[in-house]
């Protein structure tokens, strides 16, 4: 068990500083850095360009393997470098990072846990009119992409406040700026900005998982084990709880390592589109500005988080299937 | 009661042939159906109805900026005069062809990579293996965006390349077990036994015995890439302007969307329905290729 | 049975029918039987492979599919039981009427523990507190033979071998004192020697808990070891039931009869022919108007197509289905059922020549740890030490249970290319020193024919592309390739325009000949038959050794005939060798070894086959191995069948212990070679 772990780590690692050297390479390949001082008015001499990129990092004029290993080595000691506005980008990152894993984290877990709740009670109603209902749902929001939900979900809430004439869910931005109130006030204001954000992330995480525990739960029904079951006396509730659901359970940790990846890559609209200073609204603006080391830090970051999931994925599967667990 | 459905299994082949069988299953399905009727429509539209329209997608119209739907603009008209009807079936028909060629490049890809590596294993399947794992770990989303710069300004096909080679790595696993599972089919042993060549194998045993895998696939990465592409486009990482697709006429439309709903409505209506349509094909397929996709084939021959 | 209920009878069958819905159209599973199910007794319910033997199990513990329709009556104490719903049947289930499944592999639960599965069968019945029941679960363990009970009992399902699985299934089945088991195909799954064991746990189970056994099965001789009464069913019927002794000596319905006469005996040399039965079983989708066995019947007559026939009593014991049931005595003694055809003696070493020869071959597989660095921990010995020698035109039978390597034997000498250690030699030339081009030219040469005729065709092409496929590739020009798979189909005994056809349209047997013409395409001089015919249904399997037969006579070829069914080979053989975990343990003549076994292992295998013959099979002493083959990884040292051979203990101290510490030599001794310190005979 301890070998176990101890080879998925190293596993880990290894594809951490693979997936990270990807995308630096990547960056530097595909951006231009200079672009962002040309055009000016009066012309930036080039002399002063080159030392604004040396200060970076990102000059060309350095081979790229030379920039890498520089980029690298400062990583490795914690230093993610300087952004183009020539802040740190460690300073950026914490105060970003914690803005999209609340996001991501609950997300994830309303998710799973609604979606397997969901795909279960699909495949026990298989036809059921609860089923029919989840598919349609789930073929509905699976064939909505994340920032036209998003969109909808936004104009929905308007639509919403408007009726009932208050502001209840908030549109914008993660907490009211001008908010002033004590712990539970703030409490619920934050909340009132989180539903709607999260929400966007959630349901489509909802859809995917309940699908695929209907089907997994679908297999285990015909499942030689569970006729097993009923042959005792158990009676078929009995025997789908007692004996189902826990081998049904399993293939899912892997699908939650890899939906991981999709609820990431809903993170850069929905913070978008709701204003939310996280990483992936950091992103798409580090992308437009050429921002090699801000677009190095978020591929770092998102690969961290796609490899954990794995790895989280990997022990609870680890501890619920005994064919794994003695290996 | 697999063993019934077992019995049940090999006699039906026996009656109808396989093809009838799935076909009869296929169109049985109201949703698969539906979803044919849906995508054939969003077809004509996109490739008829320009023939149709009064305007031409890069046309402006000065005199009516910002009309609701009329008889002249029949979707109304965009903050330049643009005709959203025109630049709505421009868009779907760029969101179309791109779903079409990705998925096709991707599955075929796919196919190539997981047959091989299914089939050869050792270094050959654990290098493409390591690939596949090494290409997971970042969201294809993030890559393309990254790569975004380096089509800027150039053809839309390198965003095509683009999309196909971040894509394919999900069916090819699927390909690869399906292979490797066959690899060890008695068909397989005995034509290595006669001495068949690999290349022959892989494409004359083993490739179209996961036809049925491929075909689901590719409907599905349809869908899968129209997604992408207008999530991409739609942050103005994908199709670039002056050319338009589905996602970057939403962008477009969404700022004033509350006030102009039809700016941003039925681009939005067109992408869902589309890849709607396009899942529900899929899975009407999957459902005919391999019913009940309970896997115990052929557990209990003896009974 | 519709005579009037008597209080013996557990359980009463009445006109159930069973029927699913299907694309292909309505299966009629089980056709209007009545049967009953007398307290105590052993019947034997025997069928193939859609006769609905299953079907009508399943129907009686309530487990059928909800697609299922259901009419007739089942009644157990005056209660009909397919009028309870779920709840009220389950308890029923595994209180009254318990079942043994035939899968033991997929039948416990992988994610709990042995205890806790059999403690959850006793809790649920209400009669055992939670701690009691987890007590008597380590009880019912040691009852059926699972050493060290309380500590297996923590283990998981895959940490059971088969055999040990199996065992766990009837002691769940045995828990709560049931009066009806129904076990269903119990020892399919199993290696013959385990076979023995697990028929034996299940006569104990029986004697434990006095219960009616249903045994359910294709293996007529497993029934006749073990049952009072044998019901034989086909197409949905029960065709024939009676006393099992009654059965087996004057079989009255030609089904039964021709399945009696078709399946070789291992008592029996063999100076007749395999009558073999034309066609194929019904499909419960398509059955004739009439009598479901008359298109495949030698005595059938028009009367046979009118209706269904009724099960008649011709005896107070006996009942059989069939119109013609007063002229079948006349036909059979006139020779004109299944008459016994003076099978061909094979010609006792045409040539010398030699067509394969073995000599210590070794395959070890690497036992590999790590995902991202795989590094070597171990080795399995999968073979280790193999002498074959297979002379031109004669038979030679390599036979053993799964995991002693008879398989990858096969495939190393399929690989034709230089083992690991050892030499193999076709038809005179070393492989090792085969170049490339040789050895695709040799290939013409050796050709293999698989078990599994569902799965050696490829569905995706016509048979007749199967069967030119050997051609084509050697470069035939179409023309001739037609023409000669035209031949091919003949020769198997198809037609002509079968060729066109896919594999789904043929049945196992006709797959099976197709698999055999293709593997004579391109005139091979030896060929090796993976197990080909225990993936097929018993009636037909006689139909495909007759061909095998007639095809060595006419083509002159040389079989190296892998299985695991020592019947069949005593049958098809000349001569064969004995494997056990990786190595030859006896060689020689089949009749000499067959009737004088030298060494234990073969001895215990011969005595483990069941015959199809109450009277004979009744009285015969058998040597029932203890535990499971060892895995091969870790393999015994000195003679690796030491751990258990029955003859060991028997031995003086000096010879037992030479045993664990020298591994024997295969060494001539009469007319067969023989591996063993100590051998018999």
């Amino acid at each position: 068990m301890v070998n176990y772990l101890l080879r998925r780590v190293v596993n880990f690692l290894i594809m951490v500083a693979l997936a990270s050297t990807l995308g630096y390479v990547l960056a530097s390949l595909a951006f231009d850095p200079s672009a962002n001082y040309q055009g000016a008015n009066p012309p930036i001499p080039q002399s002063t360009i080159n030392a604004k990129l040396d200060n970076l990092g990102v000059n060309p004029a350095k081979p790229l393997l030379r920039r890498y290993l520089n980029w690298a080595g400062d990583v490795l000691s914690g230093d993610f470098g300087l952004s183009v506005g020539e802040q740190r980008v460690n300073e950026e990152l914490s105060r970003r990072i914690w803005v999209s894993l609340r996001l991501l984290v609950l997300g994830s877990i309303i998710g799973s846990l609604a979606g397997v709740a969901l795909g279960v009670v699909s495949a026990v109603r298989q036809y059921g009119l609860t089923d029919r209902a989840a598919s349609v749902l789930s073929f509905s929001l699976l064939s909505t992409p994340v920032f036209l939900l998003a969109i909808l979900l936004k104009f929905g809430a308007i639509e919403l406040n408007n009726r009932i004439g208050t502001t209840f869910f908030f549109t914008i931005g993660e907490y009211s700026a001008d908010f002033s109130g004590n712990g539970w006030e703030l409490l619920l204001n934050r909340l009132q900005h989180l539903i709607l954000p999260t929400l966007s992330i959630a349901l489509g995480g909802i859809a995917f998982y309940s699908r695929y525990q209907r089907n997994a739960m679908l297999d285990v029904l015909g499942s030689d084990f569970l006729r097993t079951a009923r042959a005792k006396g158990l009676s078929r509730r009995q025997s789908l709880f007692r004996h189902g659901l826990r081998v049904a359970i399993l293939p899912m940790a892997t699908f939650f390592a890899y939906s991981f990846g999709l609820l990431v890559t809903g993170a850069p609209f929905t913070e978008t589109i709701f204003g939310w200073n996280g990483m992936g609204s950091w992103f798409i603006t580090a992308v437009q500005s050429n921002d090699i080391n801000s677009v190095s830090a978020v591929i770092v970051f998102s690969s961290v988080l796609v490899l954990l999931s794995g790895l989280i994925a990997d022990i609870a599967v680890a501890i619920l299937d005994p064919r794994v667990r003695l290996r | 009661m697999t063993v019934v459905q077992t019995e049940v299994g090999e006699q039906t082949s026996e009656r109808l042939t396989r093809s009838a069988l799935i076909r009869l299953r296929f169109f049985r399905n109201r949703l698969a159906v539906a979803g044919v009727v849906i995508l054939a429509m969003m077809f004509l539209l996109a490739f008829v109805g320009p023939f149709f329209s009064k305007h031409r997608w890069d046309e402006l119209d000065f005199l009516a900026l910002l009309q609701p739907p009329s008889q002249e603009h029949w979707f109304g008209t965009s903050q330049i005069g643009g005709d959203v009807f025109a630049l709505t079936i421009r868009g779907l028909q760029k969101s179309l062809i791109i779903g079409l060629l990705v998925a096709v490049f991707s599955t075929g890809l796919a196919a190539i990579a997981g047959g091989f590596a299914g089939y050869l294993g050792g270094k050959v399947d654990r290098s493409v293996m390591w690939l596949i794992d090494a290409l997971l770990v970042l969201p294809s989303f993030l890559i393309i965006a990254v790569m975004s710069p380096l089509y800027r300004g150039r053809t839309w096909l390198v965003f095509v390349v683009l999309l196909a080679a971040f894509g394919w790595m999900v069916t090819a696993r699927i390909v690869r077990s399906a292979t490797m599972s066959l690899r060890e089919r008695d068909f397989v042993r005995a034509a290595q036994y006669m001495g068949v060549p690999v290349r022959k194998i892989v494409f004359r045993h083993l490739l179209p015995n996961v036809a049925s895998i491929l075909i689901i696939d590719a409907t599905l990465n349809v869908g899968a890439t129209i997604l992408s592409e207008t999530g991409l486009s739609y942050l103005g990482f994908g199709v670039q302007p002056p050319d338009v697709s589905l996602g970057s006429l939403i962008a477009e439309g969404t700022a004033s969307a509350l006030t102009y709903p039809w700016l941003f409505m039925f681009a939005g209506s067109a992408l869902i329905l589309t890849v709607l349509a396009v899942s529900f094909i899929g899975d009407g397929l999957r459902d005919a290729f391999d019913p009940g996709s309970n896997k115990s084939k052929k557990k209990s021959k003896a009974s | 049975m519709n005579t009037p209920s008597s209080a013996s009878n557990l359980i009463e069958i009445r006109n159930l029918s069973v029927t699913f819905p299907s694309e292909a159209g309505i299966v009629r599973a089980v056709r209007d039987v009545s049967l009953d199910i007398r307290a105590g007794e052993v019947l034997g319910i025997v069928g193939e492979s859609g006769s609905g033997k299953t079907v009508m199990s399943l129907s009686m513990i309530g487990l059928l599919a909800e697609s299922a329709s259901i009419t007739g009556s089942i009644s157990y104490n005056g209660v009909n039981l397919l009028e309870l719903n779920d709840n009220e049947m389950s308890k029923y289930r595994g209180k009254d009427i318990a079942m043994v499944f035939q899968d033991p592999l997929s039948a416990l639960n992988p994610v709990h523990t042995i205890g806790r599965q059999m403690a959850e069968a006793l809790h649920v019945h209400g009669d055992y507190s939670s701690e009691a029941a987890l007590r008597r679960a380590i009880e019912l363990l040691e009852i059926v033979g699972i050493p060290r009970p309380a500590e297996r009992a923590q283990s998981y399902p895959h940490e059971f071998s088969g055999g040990m699985r199996q065992r766990v299934m009837i002691a769940l089945a045995i828990a709560n004192q049931p009066k009806v088991i129904l076990a269903d195909e119990p020892t399919t799954a199993l290696d013959v020697t385990v076979q023995a064991q697990i028929l034996d746990v299940l006569k104990t189970a029986r004697d434990m808990t006095g219960a009616a056994v249903v045994l359910v099965t294709h293996d007529l001789g497993v029934v006749a070891g073990l049952a009072d009464r044998v019901a034989i069913m086909y197409g949905g019927k029960v065709v024939e039931i009676g006393n099992v002794n009654d059965v087996y000596s004057s079989p009255a319905m030609p089904y039964t009869i021709g399945l009696l006469r078709s399946i070789p005996r291992i008592d029996d040399a063999g100076s007749s022919r395999l009558a073999s039965i034309d066609g194929a079983p019904p499909s419960p989708v398509a059955l004739p108007p009439g009598c479901a066995f008359a298109p495949r019947c030698p005595a059938a007559a028009p009367e046979c197509d009118a209706s269904v026939p009724e099960l008649v009593s011709i005896t107070p014991s006996r009942m059989t289905a069939c119109v013609r049931q007063t002229d079948i005595a006349g036909l059979q003694s006139s020779g004109k059922l299944f008459a016994e055809i003076p099978r061909h003696v094979a010609l006792q070493s045409v040539t010398e020549g030699v067509a394969l020869e073995v000599r210590g071959l070794r395959k070890t597989f690497p036992l590999l740890k790590g995902s991202v660095l795989r590094r070597r921990v171990g080795s399995v010995f999968a073979v280790d030490g193999v002498d074959l020698t297979l002379r031109e035109g004669r038979s030679l039978a390599l036979v053993g249970e799964s995991g002693c390597g008879k398989t990858t034997t096969l495939l190393e000498i399929l690989n034709m290319v230089a083992p690991e250690a050892g030499t193999i030699t076709v038809l005179g030339r070393n492989v090792a020193e085969l170049s490339r081009k040789q050895r695709l030219e040799m290939r013409k040469d050796l050709q293999i024919v698989f078990q599994d005729p569902f799965a050696s065709l490829d569905p995706r092409l016509p048979i007749g592309d199967a069967i030119a496929e050997p051609l084509d590739n050697f470069g035939m020009p179409k023309v001739e390739q037609n023409q000669r798979v035209m031949e091919l189909l003949e020769l198997v005994g198809l037609q002509r325009d079968h060729a066109s056809r896919y594999p789904s349209e043929f049945s196992g047997g006709q797959r099976q000949r197709i698999a055999i013409a293709r593997s004579l395409a391109l005139n091979p001089k030896v060929i090796a038959l993976d197990e080909p015919v225990s993936a097929l249904d018993v009636s037909v399997r006689a139909g495909v050794l007759n061909l095998l037969a007639e095809l060595q006579e006419k083509l002159k070829l040389s079989y190296l005939f892998v299985s695991h069914d020592l019947a069949v080979v005593q049958h098809v053989a000349d001569d064969i060798a004995v494997m056990y975990l990786g190595g030859i343990v006896e060689s020689g003549p089949v009749d000499e070894v067959f009737a004088k076994p030298q060494h234990p292992y073969t001895q215990a295998l011969l005595s483990a086959v069941p015959i199809p013959d109450p009277k004979v099979e009744r009285v015969r002493k058998r040597i029932i191995l203890q535990g499971d083959l060892p895995s091969p990884a870790n393999p015994p040292a000195g003679c690796r069948f030491h751990t258990r051979c029955q003859v060991r203990a028997t031995l003086p101290a000096e010879v037992a212990a030479t045993c664990v510490s020298d591994r024997p030599e295969l060494v001539l001794r009469n007319a067969s070679l023989v591996a063993c310190h100590a051998p018999l005979n």
